[in-house]
């Protein structure tokens, strides 16, 4: 590996971590639309900017829609006091939002973005950061990260509401971890079918949802993995560690300025990371509907350029992330229709719930699996 | 009075998973966000106000441009926090409404004190004072929120009165029929 690679590689992980950060932001943005939109109201619509906003009717419209809102937002953060409480364990505290804030870019590596031939060898390419074999574990393994930093934010805090949602939230993150570890096994027996090459790939997981996505073929391993994801992500209606009415602000009550900054866009990371993988798993990736891939399309139609060149790249990634706006959207619809769970709810889900459901899912599908490879293939 | 019991179905099993009732609640969500929006866009649009609103207090004057206020201070003795201070005085024997006799000389409200209670418009037995539409009353410092006999009169306006109860006692004196 040379230095050019390298630097290459280098300048696309900046690019694919700025694109994240910018759907973070905006997708602060969507949450706070999408809200008040469902509630009966406007929303953001009054920031704007100098420049832009003088264009006639363009800056009016861009600034009714609070296009301008998180450049607003991201400023308060950044100019606000950080306080740091005189009771904290100091290097904790401030340990706490950097790995909130780190392992939900990490898992961003190994997220696949689309797929294009390149027309002058014939090969089919994929936009990724590392197209690594164990794709799906290093999401698990690294999101799983996330819980220390809520743990150790709720413990360095040392009050009371913050380390009551540190409990709480490890509480939750380590049950569903287990119900959405299991949910997905299922599809990677299906991808690994006898005599292909072993492997836990994202990329894989696409290309084997061809024809069957694996919703229809899985739904309940779908619906599972949905659910804990929601409660992996701490979203409503799981959001014991930050519960707003019972524990102030759960474990970020002491956190103010950019540490919380760090805490909040951290959670929106891991939801936009979440959003991609349930588009990839389980919703087909890039690929526009069931049955019907874009190399299909370019086949049917004689239009080489769908899948080619830049034209193709753009087509996939544009269908993938369309798919993962979705899911973000999805996560803010259901944060408005469904009231949070109680602590013994979200454990009784858990693990008398979705764990059992998941289990038999599994021994379901590998009785079915095994029966297919045996007599149908 | 007959009592019927009615028997607490129990759930059956789809809605024990949530799920279709999750379903149902999305339904009623998403359909929401098409709906049309019930907050008004504050400063630039303003809501109706209804008949009968008790806004800010006002002093009015009667269509010929008199005012109507004599100084009899039962608005002042009537006022529940005590918001209004009437200084009484004279009308000058040259003024063409002499025959009123009184007039305030200082009228002031003190916005920071009155609760909008509408017993100073109910008392005033010369119409005099309203309770009128506005509701939004700003200041940077104490001594803004206390309306004085100019102001009051600058926000109330002239008020349309079919009484004239002062224009017809001058001519009643005039004719020498006092009472």
């Amino acid at each position: 590996m040379d230095v050019v690679d390298l630097l290459i590689r280098f300048g696309l992980g900046l690019l694919v971590i700025s694109l994240v950060m910018g759907v973070c932001m905006y997708s602060v943005l969507a949450e706070r639309k999408v809200s008040s939109w469902i509630q009966g109201r406007v929303g953001p619509n009054r920031t704007t900017v100098p420049l832009i906003g003088a264009i006639p009717i363009l800056g009016p419209f861009l600034t009714r829609l609070g296009i301008f809102q998180p450049l607003a937002d991201g400023g308060k953060f950044l100019f606000k006091e950080d306080v740091v409480p005189a009771h904290v364990h100091k290097f904790y505290y401030v340990l706490a939002p950097i790995i909130a804030f780190i392992p939900a870019l990490v898992t961003i590596s190994v997220v696949p973005f689309g797929q294009y031939v390149d027309a002058a060898t014939g090969t089919v390419k994929t936009l990724i950061l590392a197209n690594v074999d164990v794709g799906i574990l290093l999401v698990f393994a690294v999101a799983s990260l996330g819980v220390y930093s809520i743990i150790i934010a709720g413990w360095a805090s040392n009050s009371k509401y913050p380390f009551l949602g540190g409990i709480r939230a490890s509480a939750q993150m380590i049950s569903y971890e287990l119900a959405m570890t299991l949910s997905v096994v299922p599809v990677f027996m299906w991808v690994n079918a006898p005599g292909t090459e072993g492997t836990l790939s994202l990329v894989r997981v696409v290309d084997a949802q061809a024809d069957w996505w694996f919703v229809l073929t899985q739904p309940v391993a779908a619906v599972v993995f949905l659910i804990a994801l929601f409660a992996e992500t701490n979203r409503l209606p799981f959001d014991m560690p930050e519960s707003e009415t019972d524990l102030v602000s759960g474990y970020h009550t002491e956190y103010s300025s950019f540490k919380f900054g760090f805490f909040f866009v951290g959670e929106y990371a891991n939801m936009t990371v979440g959003a991609c993988v349930t588009a990839l798993v389980f919703f087909g990736g890039w690929h526009p509907l069931p049955f019907v891939t874009w190399a299909d399309l370019a086949a049917w139609t004689g239009q080489a350029w769908m899948t080619t060149g830049v034209v193709g790249a753009l087509l996939s990634i544009g269908t993938f992330v369309l798919k993962a706006f979705f899911f973000l959207f999805f996560f803010i619809w259901v944060r408005w229709t469904v009231p949070r769970f109680r602590y013994d709810q979200v454990m009784r889900i858990g693990w008398k719930g979705l764990l059992p459901v998941a289990i038999a899912n599994l021994i379901a599908y590998a009785l079915i699996i095994a029966a297919w490879d045996r007599w149908v293939s | 009075m007959a009592v019927k019991v009615i028997e607490r179905k129990p759930l059956s099993w789809a809605e024990r998973t949530y799920l279709p009732q999750i379903l149902s609640g999305l339904r009623i969500t998403f359909r929401n966000m098409f709906k049309p929006k019930v907050t008004v866009e504050y400063p630039e649009e303003r809501p109706p106000i209804p008949v009968g609103y008790r806004g800010v207090p006002t002093l009015v004057r009667d269509p010929e441009g008199r005012e109507k206020c004599v100084s009899c201070q039962l608005c002042e003795f009537v006022c529940p926090p005590k918001a209004i201070r009437i200084t009484p005085g004279e009308i000058p024997e040259e003024s063409q409404y002499a025959h009123v006799e009184k007039a305030p000389k200082e009228f002031e409200i003190d916005m920071l004190r009155c609760i909008y209670c509408g017993l100073c418009q109910e008392v005033c037995p010369e119409e005099a004072i309203f309770l009128q539409n506005t509701y939004s009353v700003t200041g940077t410092s104490r001594a803004e929120f206390v309306n004085n006999k100019q102001k009051l009169y600058e926000i109330g306006g002239t008020l349309p009165d079919k009484h004239f109860k002062w224009e017809k006692k001058r001519r009643a004196a005039e004719h020498g029929n006092a009472h």
